[in-house]
């Protein structure tokens, strides 16, 4: 939906730059459609604490009147004083509600819901940066917070006054309101989500009616977050408060719960964002395992199933994640899983990103972990011996081939005679899986010669072979003359090289053009 | 790493596209025990532990199919394809689309019903890719169905899918009524309505959003009375959805169902609800009213474009949020084209020429963009008087935006204008802007420039353009960009195209053939490219006398790849020369090159020679 604009469809270098030129702080205005069309001026009310107490109940209605006047704060200058009103009458009834006992009476919860509905509820406006990097860029703060703030601090407060009573409330606090506030999560504003947080985590402890359906809306903007948009900014704050809720679950658990946590927060993982709510996501896994040891082997499954294949980044988190959930492990369960298991995590000791093979390592660090490997060791060792024997030899980085030294000398000490078994069976077992290769390949060659009348079938199919890699070849010719690969080459020590690189928008092409030229 | 990756996958390919052509062979050989041989390889690989391997097979799963004959895919391979549904998606998908054409390989429309299992469960899985190709496939497949079949199997398959307990079977299930509808009993249709009555207030949002996106699709097949007595009622309700997701979705749906009412019905049974979509408190709502606004005024047709859309869209324009301005800004010239004819003119003057003047000075790019882009449309429109008095200073003030986007939009619609009032009126302010957007920082801004430079001569005229562009056009020449160098070179060739070549002997030919004594190798380089272009263009006698012998002395260039681009150039200007020429001055050059020390440029040369037919 956000337009992408033509100047970077023209220019596909634009946005970085653009993006470290925008470094500084923005701020946007809500969506807000056509509210009021004339402000009327506010003008201050007398202090609560100065009117007689008969008048006090009228003079707090009055100020929530008040105080749902909205102004527009992309506009500095207009309203000053009005919203200078607006921001000492919210202090006030922020005070009032926190500090005085007895004022919730009955009337008032129509008038503060109201008054709290009409200043928060609104369409956020759209993303300015539509690729917005939470790691990376600075997020877009909402421009009224001088007012909205005020005005959850005050619901807060009216939430958490020992008069306050759900039973009333639950009458205007109702699913919509809910779904209003939940749909507020995606702001980009941080300190509003953090607000949201606190708030929603106070609604769902005392409102028992609205638990159930608050835990659907939330399936239900996760779902929408993981097959339709992939954008919310609110992920990790929902799975904070989810966090918190599925301990308190009673066993057996519940098939709504299980469902959710197979269903939503498995697929979760495969998010692009996955960085910015994975320790909120991996707690909440963990938390289930802890109430139902029987869903590990589907949860350990699941996360096999989505392993990352490119991203590395990603293979270190759902690395840190097993490990969280083998600490929790149960032996039984343990034996159910670790074939699967161990034959990824031996791919991971394998990986040539070092980051990924050491987080695998340092599993070898953990105490409850080793105890595990040892008591199966038979089944585990012939799944890791061919990775860490060819990955001592092999490894580009050191201080990967020194973990696996030690990762060998503790498998060595746990079955030495198994071991000796595997390394001297090792070459021989190499030898019969390049035979199978070989096999393999000796299979299909012989295929091919059975072959009879269908040239016309493997003649498309090899020209699209050779398509596949002429576009390798292809790939560093871009930048020049590209009848054939050879022209990038600079068979000189020519001048030009270095003004061909002046203009900086040109980096990609260019590189590749310089590093092929000698 | 990735390139033994990228090895990897290839000998799997090679592999598995072995194996296919075996398969068929096989199959054409037919000759007992031994034919099953590649069959049970291929389907070994479907189960292999490599996902690569196994997408790989299935994507050859016709030829699998075919080689096993319509009984056996029918009895074998369809249970066991319908087994692999707990697969990676991956592979899911290829398997949703493939099951989409297999009708003959089961054995024709009588078996067709045989690929609904499989379809069935593919359909509800999550990933939402899969879910949606599964759909897509059976709507394929349900049109081969006789309409017993579709009766008997396929639409119970839509019933068992639309009451699934989990939402990405409903979900699937909104997209296959309408292509049954049609074709089943009267009972039958009245169940499917039901169901998709059901959908629409569906309690998760992902199903609604489902069935209104095809709420206008189901629209078109149901009966004119049931349009009016169902359809409009689940429109209005999902038009007015808690969540704008939905709302939105049910905007696209108003473009199809006030096509199909008749005009008299429109005031009562849609506008209350359009109405009501452009003022929406979200702006992506009315962001979909601005973005759809040229289906939804075809659809409502004159008289209520003049009294409601017209209003709805200058408000539109005027919106609070730029997103939206944008999309309505992209629809000025489609919306103003179909207004009805009589009152055109008056419309466009009084109403919707006041926003666009405003919209000129946007505080956003991308308004004033989009904007640009199609403002010039309105000179044929507006004629060519109002196009001077009104249209004129919007376009000035555009060409001196500040946003490159911008006075580029403008320029590349500059056809349009030229065809009413002749560019001449714009040049002087053209000129500045065109040189700024020729010396733009960013090279992608002056490639898109130099596309224009054929466009804007042929318009300017030849001395206008000697006089003020010509001197820009030369200096793409020595661009540090590579791919502005390539353009410029692109450039001259369409210009000598335009303007001739007494015209390139006198103004550009000198310049070319000068740079090849600059310093810079890659200047020199330019020259060999430039003639390469410009020698058909120019004829032979320049090519000859003029080109030729540049080249031939920069054989003796010290940096390689100007000598082997020497030699490229004469294999491509050779056809251009007489067979004098090429005997006494080419063949003599090339020969020497052939003999260079380095070995590309020999390659070339010998290339060069062969192609020539000079040995």
């Amino acid at each position: 939906m956000s337009a992408i604009s033509a100047s970077e469809k023209v220019d596909g270098f634009t946005r970085k730059s653009m993006r470290k030129a925008q470094k500084q702080k923005k701020s946007q205005g809500s969506s807000q459609f056509r509210t009021q069309s004339s402000l009327v001026e506010l003008s201050p009310l007398p202090q609560l604490k100065d009117a007689p107490s008969t008048e006090q109940q009228d003079l707090f209605t009055q100020k929530l009147q008040q105080c749902c006047m909205l102004f527009d704060f992309m506009d500095s200058v207009t309203d000053l004083k009005s919203k200078e009103i607006k921001r000492a009458t919210l202090n006030e009834l922020v005070d009032y509600v926190s500090t005085n006992r007895g004022v919730l009476v009955e009337s008032a919860y129509p008038e503060i819901t109201n008054m709290v509905s009409t200043n928060i509820f609104r369409t956020l406006p759209p993303s300015e940066n539509p690729d917005f990097d939470p790691e990376e860029d600075e997020p877009t703060l909402e421009a009224a917070w001088p007012h909205i703030q005020l005005v959850y601090e005050f619901f807060l407060r009216f939430l958490e006054n020992p008069d306050f009573q759900p039973s009333i409330a639950k009458r205007y606090i109702d699913q919509r309101f809910v779904l209003q506030l939940l749909e507020l999560f995606d702001s980009e504003d941080p300190r509003e989500r953090d607000f949201l947080k606190t708030i929603l985590h106070r609604i769902y402890g005392k409102f028992l009616g609205l638990r159930a359906f608050i835990r659907k809306q939330i399936n239900n903007i996760f779902l929408r977050f993981i097959y339709e948009t992939d954008h919310f900014n609110g992920v990790a704050e929902l799975l904070e408060i989810l966090g918190s809720i599925i301990n308190g679950f009673a066993l057996p658990l519940k098939a709504e719960h299980k469902q959710f946590l197979m269903k939503v927060l498995i697929p979760m993982h495969t998010a692009k964002g996955l960085a910015l709510f994975h320790a909120q996501l991996a707690y909440c896994v963990v938390q289930f395992l802890e109430k139902d040891p029987t869903l590990t082997e589907p949860v350990i499954r699941g996360l096999l199933k989505f392993w990352p294949k490119t991203c590395s980044q990603k293979e270190v988190m759902f690395l840190g994640e097993i490990e969280e959930i083998l600490d929790v492990i149960e032996p039984t369960q343990f034996k159910k899983i670790e074939e699967p298991l161990f034959k990824q995590i031996s791919k991971c000791v394998a990986n040539p990103h070092f980051q990924v093979a050491e987080r695998a390592l340092y599993f070898w660090n953990n105490e409850y972990i080793l105890s595990l490997i040892e008591e199966n060791i038979d089944k585990i060792l012939p799944i890791m011996f061919g990775s860490l024997y060819r990955i001592s030899k092999e490894h580009w980085n050191p201080t990967i081939v020194a973990l696996v030294y030690n990762v060998l000398k503790t498998l060595m000490e746990m079955n030495s005679t198994l071991f000796d078994e595997l390394t001297s069976s090792y070459k021989a077992d190499r030898q019969r899986e390049k035979k199978k290769e070989q096999e393999r390949e000796e299979l299909w060659k012989k295929l091919e010669e059975l072959k009879l009348n269908d040239t016309a079938l493997v003649q498309n199919n090899s020209h699209g072979l050779q398509n596949a890699q002429n576009n390798n070849n292809n790939n560093n010719n871009n930048n020049n003359n590209n009848s054939n690969s050879h022209d990038n080459q600079d068979k000189s020590t020519a001048v030009g090289v270095s003004t061909d690189i002046q203009d900086p928008d040109i980096t990609t092409a260019t590189t590749e053009s310089t590093t092929s030229a000698k | 790493m990735t390139l033994t990756v990228v090895c990897f996958s290839i000998w799997l390919c090679l592999v598995s596209l072995y194996g296919l052509g075996t398969c068929l062979s096989k199959m054409a050989g037919a000759d007992g025990d031994d034919s099953l041989y590649p069959i049970a390889v291929l389907i070994d690989e479907l189960r292999n532990e490599d996902v690569q391997l196994r997408l790989n097979s299935i994507k050859k799963l016709s030829t699998i199919a075919l080689a096993l004959g319509v009984e056996r895919t029918r009895t074998e391979l369809l249970p066991f394809l319908t087994d692999t549904i707990y697969d990676e998606d991956e592979v899911l998908l290829a398997l949703a689309e493939q099951l989409g054409n297999f009708t003959m390989l089961v054995g024709g429309p009588e078996y067709v019903h045989c690929l609904l299992p499989p379809l069935e469960s593919l359909a509800t899985v999550e990933e939402t890719v899969v879910r949606d190709k599964a759909v897509e496939s059976l709507r394929k497949i349900s049109q081969e169905h006789s309409p017993v079949d579709l009766e008997v199997h396929f639409e119970p398959l839509v019933k068992r899918l639309a009451s699934g307990d989990w939402f990405t079977s409903r979900t699937s299930a909104c997209g296959l009524f309408s292509v049954c509808y049609p074709r089943v009993s009267s009972t039958v249709k009245a169940e499917i309505r039901q169901h998709f009555r059901t959908l629409c207030s569906d309690d998760t949002p992902m199903v609604r959003r489902a069935a209104a996106s095809k709420l206008g699709e189901f629209a078109k097949v149901l009966e004119l009375d049931y349009v009016k007595s169902d359809i409009i009622s689940l429109f209005t309700a999902l038009a007015s959805d808690e969540q704008d997701s939905v709302r939105l979705l049910a905007v696209e749906a108003c473009v199809s169902i006030a096509t199909l009412l008749p005009q008299e019905d429109l005031e009562t049974l849609v506008m209350p609800t359009l109405r009501q979509a452009a003022e929406d408190k979200s702006w992506r709502v009315r962001y979909m009213v601005a973005d759809k606004f040229s289906e939804l005024q075809k659809a409502v047709g004159p008289e209520i474009t003049k009294n409601d859309l017209v209003p709805a869209f200058q408000n539109l324009l005027k919106d609070c949020e730029a997103e939206v301005r944008a999309a309505a800004a992209n629809k000025v010239k489609e919306f103003c084209e179909n207004l009805p004819e009589d009152s055109r003119e008056q419309i466009i003057m009084t109403h919707i020429l006041p926003c666009v003047k405003e919209l000129v000075s946007d505080t956003n790019q991308h308004v004033k963009s989009a904007l640009a882009s199609v403002i010039m449309g309105l000179s044929t429109i507006l004629g060519k008087d109002n196009t001077v008095e009104h249209l004129l200073p919007l376009f000035l003030a555009q060409l001196k935006d500040e946003c490159p986007e911008v006075r580029l939009n403008i320029i590349s619609n500059l056809d349009c204008v030229n065809e009413v009032i002749g560019i001449r009126q714009l040049s002087q302010s053209l000129l500045p802007a065109i040189v700024e957007l020729a010396e733009d920082a960013k090279w992608r801004v002056r490639l898109a420039i130099i596309e224009y430079m054929p466009l804007l001569a042929g318009q300017l005229g030849v001395e206008f353009f000697d006089e003020k562009l010509n001197t820009l056009c030369m200096a793409w020449l020595i661009d540090h960009v590579y791919a502005i160098r390539e353009a410029a070179t692109c450039n001259l060739m369409k210009l000598v195209e335009k303007f001739g070549a007494e015209w390139a002997q006198n103004t550009i030919v000198p310049k070319v053939l000068g740079m090849a004594n600059d310093p810079n190798y890659l200047h020199r380089m330019t020259t060999l490219f430039c003639i390469n272009a410009l020698s058909e263009a120019c004829g032979q006698e320049i090519t000859t006398k003029q080109m030729l012998p540049v080249v031939l002395k920069m054989s003796n260039d010290q940096v390689a790849n100007v000598r082997f681009n020497v030699a490229k150039s004469l294999q491509k200007i050779g056809p251009v020369l007489d067979s004098n020429a090429l005997q006494t001055e080419v063949k003599p050059v090339l020969e020497k090159l052939a003999t260079d020390t380095d070995m590309d440029v020999k390659y070339f040369a010998q290339e060069a020679i062969s192609v020539l037919a000079l040995a």
